[in-house]
């Protein structure tokens, strides 16, 4: 299926995917450390398993950047 | 409208010749008031840059003495002020720069009890803490008090930002929700920063906070600006205000609760 992913179209070859699924294909080291949002809206943490991304979607990984000083 | 002087005049005339500033906007900035949290890697170019600019008021919040591992890319300090106050160096360099600005120091950290207070008599305020327990409890009180401000995250060579408007655009946990489980947590100091991103991200901040004040262009209101300086990719990503956000929807935050803040541990990268 395709996706968008930060701003770039990507293809995969699976047909279904959970968010916990995408995070793990695209070898996101730290998934406590991203805001997941599908389309217009955010996913919760614990719902990464259940939650399809489908079709056509657009994803982004938002990171946490914590620092400042 | 104020009389301006001939030294006025002439220290704004870069600002003035903006049409969309002029005359009028100067006068803007001259009387606004602006809070920067952390007088650090960003708040250095924040307080140097609105300083020149002529805000009003400056007020300045930092707990931390002058250390001499801040002195890659905390700009506003110098050699000679390892172990001084943060936010008295800062003072001193403010007033050479530019002696029309007043400055308020707040020399402590912000927490639940305090910050509200600290808020209060300023129009824009600006987040440049190095943790989430700080940049959470900001927004928070931002919310509370209805205080329009600048989230501001550095990581690395990554820079995020987005300006937010309490209850009228995405805050920063419409987008975040919370802070990350301590134990996953590189803060600048266990993962380092390219002393440059600071004074990019910064910036950026500086001339957000000068847009709010004027009304001019299209702050970064529901959009999160991210950048990477490895590729010199930056990006913005649309934000909707979240309808579950704990913090902004519905009745959302009705009191302040200080986050917990954990113990900086220096993980692998
Ligand atoms: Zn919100």
């Amino acid at each position: 299926m395709q996706l968008v992913i930060n701003g770039d179209a990507r293809t995969f070859a699976e047909t279904q995917l959970s968010v916990s699924d995408l995070l793990r294909l695209e070898s996101v080291e730290l998934p406590d450390m991203v805001s997941v949002q599908i389309n217009d809206d955010f996913i919760n943490r614990p719902d990464y398993d259940t939650t399809a991304v489908r079709e056509g979607d657009t994803v982004n990984f938002l990171y946490f950047m914590g620092g400042g000083q | 409208m104020r009389d301006f002087s001939e030294t006025e005049l002439e220290r704004y005339s870069r600002h003035i010749l903006l049409a969309d500033v002029g005359i009028e906007g100067q006068e803007k900035i001259l009387e606004s008031k602006v809070l920067i949290i952390g007088a650090g890697g960003l708040g250095a170019p924040i307080a140097y840059y609105l300083a020149a600019a002529g805000v009003g008021t400056l007020g300045i919040v930092d707990g931390d003495v002058v250390d001499l591992s801040n002195l890659q890319r905390q700009i506003i300090h110098t050699t000679a002020e390892v172990g001084v106050p943060k936010v008295e160096s800062a003072q001193r360099k403010i007033a050479a720069l530019n002696p029309d600005v007043t400055v308020e120091t707040y020399r402590t950290m912000l927490d639940a009890s305090n910050i509200l207070e600290i808020l209060e008599p300023y129009d824009f305020i600006i987040d440049g803490t190095d943790n989430f327990a700080a940049k959470f409890l900001i927004n928070d009180a931002c919310v509370l008090a209805g205080k329009p401000y600048s989230h501001g995250g550095i990581l690395r060579f990554t820079g995020q930002t987005m300006t937010i408007v309490p209850r009228k655009t995405a805050c920063y946990a419409c987008a975040f929700h919370r802070p990350p489980p301590a134990g996953a947590v590189p803060t600048c100091a266990s993962a380092g920063v390219l002393g440059a991103i600071a004074g990019m991200l910064g910036t950026i901040q500086a001339a957000e906070a000068l847009k709010v004040i004027l009304g001019l262009g299209e702050p970064l209101y529901n959009q999160l600006l991210t950048f990477d300086a490895k590729t010199m990719n930056f990006r913005k990503t649309t934000l909707k205000p979240n309808p579950h956000c704990r913090v902004c929807a519905g009745s959302g935050i009705q009191k302040l609760e200080d986050y917990e803040q954990p113990v900086c541990d220096l993980k692998p990268q």
